[in-house]
């Protein structure tokens, strides 16, 4: 078993920080904890689930249609999903709205799916899908630690600081490029990783 | 008159109020990937325009007569069988959206190659790259959420694919001066790009005060 698969996405080769993938839903569903987590778990079944069946069907895939078989198998695992979800938790899929359904046009799916399970045994792209999934995840809960931190005051709804010294910013928008900004430039600064 | 007013101001609510790429985040992978380059980024803000003003439209038809819930009431009054009037096809309705999509996209690009050369050339290369930017899906997707009209339909996929072309193309300009600004090394790049862009952000929310 290739372990560097696995490792490999979490730091040095992450998706959001280093390939650039996926920063959308990873700005998106930042306001709480909780959000990120259910993502994140989203995330990890469509991702898994699409390379090891594009891996299985990667022989009889037509290079020419490979695109909209990839979407047709990544959107029928998403309907799956955001179904479950709906079901089981109203609230919480009322406020990710349509980030969910969005998975269908998130790169680190589309991505790996057309890059690695396209090339690679289903082994090898079960690791490398939950390794992406985990990377991913990793950037996402840290975002939402600070912004859940600094904006409402509270981890998992206990609350950590008083009311009074919420910064109100951190819920909006431009919290979450901030954020994120900053988190881009401390993992470079510790993998050393400069872009031209 | 009050129609045209009503969509003017929806317009303006989906440029610049909530700007589908500063406010909802949709579309951030092209977003940062293109804004190196000032015409680049003309070529894919054009072709979300195109593309946007003719997905949300087309998806509003199929959502309404297909996808909704009694959506097939026309067919059951139609063949006579009643049972059709209860289907509920909601559950297709992400892979439904994204088919559209893909197949317009390809459809678009096959169209313009035979018959416009030069809009060929300079929008040709952006429209595969459009079938996976999540602000196309994610304009269908609000469409349906907020229950928009079929006018507010066309104007909302319109004006959320010019607020895209807004964005990306102040970002592209203030990456080309940024190239001669000294930014830390590990801040070069995505990281500058991304604090930027918050900053950005922040003057859009200025807008958010305006009341339509």
């Amino acid at each position: 078993m290739n372990k560097s698969l696995f490792t490999d996405p979490l730091v040095d080769n992450n998706p959001i920080t280093r390939q650039v993938l996926g920063i959308c839903s990873a700005l998106a569903v930042t306001v709480k904890l909780e959000q990120a987590l259910v993502m994140t778990l989203a995330l990890t079944f469509v991702l898994t689930m699409s390379n090891i069946i594009v891996s299985m069907l990667r022989k009889y895939i037509p290079s020419s249609i490979r695109i909209i078989v990839q979407l047709t198998v990544i959107s029928t695992l998403v309907t799956l999903i955001d179904k479950a979800i709906a079901a089981y938790m109203y609230d919480l899929s009322k406020e990710l709205s349509v980030f969910i359904a969005l998975i269908v046009t998130n790169c680190i799916v589309m991505g790996r799916a057309d890059a690695f399970a396209m090339q690679n045994n289903v082994k090898d792209s079960l690791m490398d899908g939950l390794g992406n999934s985990f990377g991913y995840g990793v950037i996402l809960i840290l975002v939402a630690f600070f912004r859940e931190l600094f904006g409402f005051g509270t981890f998992f709804g206990y609350v950590l600081i008083p009311e009074a010294y919420n910064n109100g910013l951190m819920l909006l928008a431009p919290g979450a490029f901030i954020i994120l900004g900053l988190i881009i430039w401390a993992q470079r600064s510790l993998t050393a990783f400069v872009e031209d | 008159m009050d129609i045209i007013v009503h969509y003017f101001s929806l317009a303006i609510k989906s440029i610049f109020i909530e700007n589908i790429l500063l406010a909802y985040f949709l579309g951030m992978c092209s977003f940062l990937a293109i804004s190196k380059n000032v015409d680049a980024s003309k070529g894919i803000g054009k072709a979300v325009i195109f593309v946007n003003g003719l997905t949300v439209p087309i998806n509003w038809i199929l959502n309404t007569y297909l996808l909704k819930d009694g959506a097939l009431s026309w067919l059951a009054s139609l063949t006579g069988i009643m049972q059709l009037a209860n289907v509920n096809l909601d559950f297709l309705r992400i892979l439904c959206f994204i088919a559209t999509i893909a197949a317009l996209v390809q459809f678009v690009e096959m169209f313009i190659d035979k018959f416009s050369p030069s809009l060929y050339n300079s929008l040709g290369i952006f429209l595969p790259l459009i079938t996976v930017n999540c602000s196309i899906l994610g304009a269908s997707i609000f469409m349906n959420e907020r229950g928009y009209t079929f006018g507010e339909s066309i104007v909302f996929g319109l004006s959320s694919g010019v607020g895209f072309y807004l964005a990306i193309v102040t970002m592209a300009a203030i990456r080309f001066k940024l190239k001669y600004s000294n930014v830390p090394d590990g801040l070069k790049g995505l990281g500058i790009t991304m604090i930027l862009t918050g900053l950005l952000s922040m003057a859009y929310l200025a807008f958010s005060g305006i009341q339509l």
